[in-house]
């Protein structure tokens, strides 16, 4: 038999149709909606006369236009409020399971499925919002769609979709101090650039992403649509294993050793072949940040903003663009600007694991005074594991306090906006101009550079605090 | 339910110069709080076009009469970041049908082809001339001919051809709606799911 990849497997054996000269229909395994990009999908279905085929598959949450404080109360903003209950209104209408605001499992929607136990290997899951890419680190296919493909998954549970490129990239060897796999990723994006993934699915692999915990590789894959890639994903192994036993919708039994059996088969097989093939030396990797408006704009904390001629002369009109935006300068260095705000939270790393970094650098110092700091957990569960742990008195005791989950400041539909012209150090995963609120500057960078600055008030290399 | 149909379109272009324009900057996240999918087009590039106070942005390109047409020209990589199909709907609203660019983001592509809007993929070199025609004469017409998968400038006699999937070429010359085929597909798909073994 030919050798095949990982994403071969998953994609052949989900394949219901192949249009000729044209796009497979694919089956999907688990559907994820939200409140912003399914409403239309509702309507659309409705104006057909249309009901979900298989409701049991899709799982929504209340987590994009959502306040982060006074969750108990009604939605002040009433848009979003409206958003909300119209999702109430979809579900219900149609049988699906919604953890809505106020539901012990609520939260973003890329860090409930995996901490329920629903992400599972071999899986394909699908949802509206380009970060779906997350649960490709439990070595599914997962990416995210728009409005008229979320429509048409809750119409026929099929996508259609052209087969993606294969790319595989390595990352070999150990991190250095301070190094986490925010940097490994925003590393990758800086190499590769914003659209150097496109029209590819990514296979992350090496001894780097073997001995990275099951969050950390949730934060590497979230961030593969940052370089254009349709998804990225990566083997299941004991580490994967090990973390899906025992949730809430986890197989027991019989039926776990069944799917673990299965589990293993999912690698890419010696001699498969990729369209693209990279390797990194994890060593050469340093604590990351962004400078200007694209996640491919990252440098190593400790090194320069590029120089006008180290820019490609047909770029460097788009480039000075963003310099000026930023109000940074070609050349200049990043250690000791001044910063305005932090974010801790999103998809990308809202997890007990980035709660728990961020504390341990934080603990024993106070909380600089020109920084307003959001701390936002990315669920109820992971909000409450916070409380038990005594991280939340960690971080009181610092002069931080826990808001309540949603996807806050990372897109800033909520009011949790920074203002223009501020900077703000944040965990999350885009730095495009007014991502966070019009005119907000963004630097994105790991929870542990985001602590560092929190604590200095200054962009300071994390490793120095360690 | 048929989407809108598309052969040959002939009309001036909005040029945008601009690489890697995301889908925040086409319509930022907070005017994505509506329920249905009309209005997006006022907000299409709101933090581009109009300043603090909402005031129009002189220096922006939707703003100055020279320019007009329902053919957007824009940098490299367009549509990156959030696969907001509130961004194609923005484009389709403000009246654009064709974006020609050197390079789309993928749930951008498909978001436009499935609201009848048609991405055009050219050469970096092509591009280029095109920019500079339009830089010349505001009132360049380019023509882009689905049938033949040919984008060109009558006036100047430069063309190209340009890639689309085959079955999508067919849903946008026919107006064919995917969902409908999905449809189709039923019996199919529920053989799958009394076939599978994992």
């Amino acid at each position: 038999m030919k050798p095949k990849t990982l994403f071969d497997k998953i994609w052949d054996s989900h394949v219901v149709h192949s249009v000729e000269n044209g796009p497979d229909v694919l089956y999907i395994d688990q559907h994820m909606i939200h409140e912003v990009t399914s409403p239309q999908a509702f309507e659309g279905l409705r104006k057909r006369g249309l009901k979900v085929f298989r409701p049991e598959r899709t799982l929504a949450t209340a987590d994009h236009n959502i306040p982060t404080k006074d969750q108990d109360k009604p939605i002040r903003d009433e848009l979003s409020r409206l958003q909300v209950q119209k999702l109430e209104e979809n579900c219900k209408e149609n049988n699906i399971t919604l953890y809505g605001l106020g539901h012990p499992y609520n939260g973003i929607v890329h860090v409930i499925g995996p901490e329920l136990g629903i992400t599972k290997p071999g899986m394909t899951i699908v949802c509206g919002d380009s970060h779906t890419s997350t649960h490709g680190a439990f070595g599914s296919i997962a990416f995210g769609i728009g409005t008229s493909e979320v429509e048409m998954v809750l119409a026929s549970q099929c996508i259609l979709q052209p087969k993606p490129k294969k790319m595989r990239i390595n990352i070999d060897g150990d991190l250095g101090k301070g190094v986490t796999s925010k940097d490994i990723i925003l590393y990758i994006i800086s190499k590769i650039s914003a659209s150097g993934g496109t029209g590819y699915f990514i296979e992350f692999a090496g001894s780097a992403i073997r001995n990275l915990s099951m969050e950390a590789r949730m934060t590497i894959c979230n961030m593969s649509i940052e370089m254009g890639a349709r998804g990225g994903l990566i083997a299941p192994d004991e580490t994967t294993f090990e973390y899906v036993k025992g949730r809430e919708f986890t197989p027991e039994g019989e039926e776990w050793d069944k799917a673990v059996e299965y589990w293993k088969t999912l690698k890419t097989d010696e001699g498969a072949e990729f369209d693209k093939e990279l390797n990194y030396d994890a060593a050469d990797i340093k604590p990351m940040i962004t400078y200007g408006t694209n996640p491919g704009m990252g440098i190593g904390i400790t090194e320069k903003i590029p120089a006008l001629d180290e820019i490609d002369e047909n770029a460097r009109k788009t480039y000075q663009k963003a310099l000026d935006y930023m109000g940074f300068k070609p050349g200049e260095s990043m250690l000791g600007k001044p910063v305005d705000y932090v974010f801790l939270g999103s998809c990308t790393n809202g997890r007990i694991e980035d709660l728990r970094a961020f504390a341990s650098l934080v603990k024993g110092r106070k909380k600089a005074d020109n920084i307003t700091a959001w701390i936002v957990p990315g669920s109820r569960q992971v909000e409450k594991q916070a409380r038990e742990e005594g991280l939340v008195e960690i971080l009181e005791e610092a002069g931080f306090e826990l808001r309540q989950p949603g996807c806050s400041a990372c897109l800033a539909m909520n009011d949790d906006k920074i203002p223009a012209g501020k900077y703000s150090v944040s965990t999350s995963n885009r730095n495009f101009e007014g991502r966070q609120g019009p005119g907000s500057r963004t630097l994105l960078a790991s929870p542990l550079t985001a602590a560092a600055a929190a604590v200095t008030g200054v962009i300071t290399n994390p490793a120095d605090l360690l | 339910m048929p989407i809108e149909k598309f052969d040959i379109l002939e009309s001036t272009c909005v040029p945008l110069p601009i690489e890697n324009v995301d889908t925040d900057q086409i319509i930022p996240a907070r005017f994505l709080k509506a329920t249905n999918r009309e209005g997006f087009g006022d907000n299409l590039f709101r933090d581009w076009r109009y300043d603090k106070q909402g005031k129009p942005n002189p220096d922006f390109v939707l703003n100055n009469p020279e320019y007009s047409g329902k053919i957007l020209v824009a940098g490299k990589n367009f549509g990156s970041g959030s696969s907001r199909e509130h961004a194609a709907w923005a484009i389709h609203d403000y009246g654009f049908k064709v974006v020609i660019s050197s390079f789309f983001a993928d749930i951008f592509k498909n978001n436009a082809l499935n609201n009848g809007i048609l991405p055009v993929q050219v050469s970096e070199e092509f591009l280029e001339k095109l920019f500079e025609a339009i830089d010349k004469d505001a009132n360049t017409v380019v023509k882009v001919d689905l049938p033949a998968q040919e984008v060109s400038v009558p006036a100047s006699g430069i063309s190209e051809k340009f890639d689309i999937n085959p079955y999508k070429k067919e849903c946008l010359i026919n107006g064919y709606d995917d969902i409908d085929f999905l449809l189709s597909m039923k019996d199919k798909i529920e053989e799958y799911e009394r076939n599978r073994t994992f």
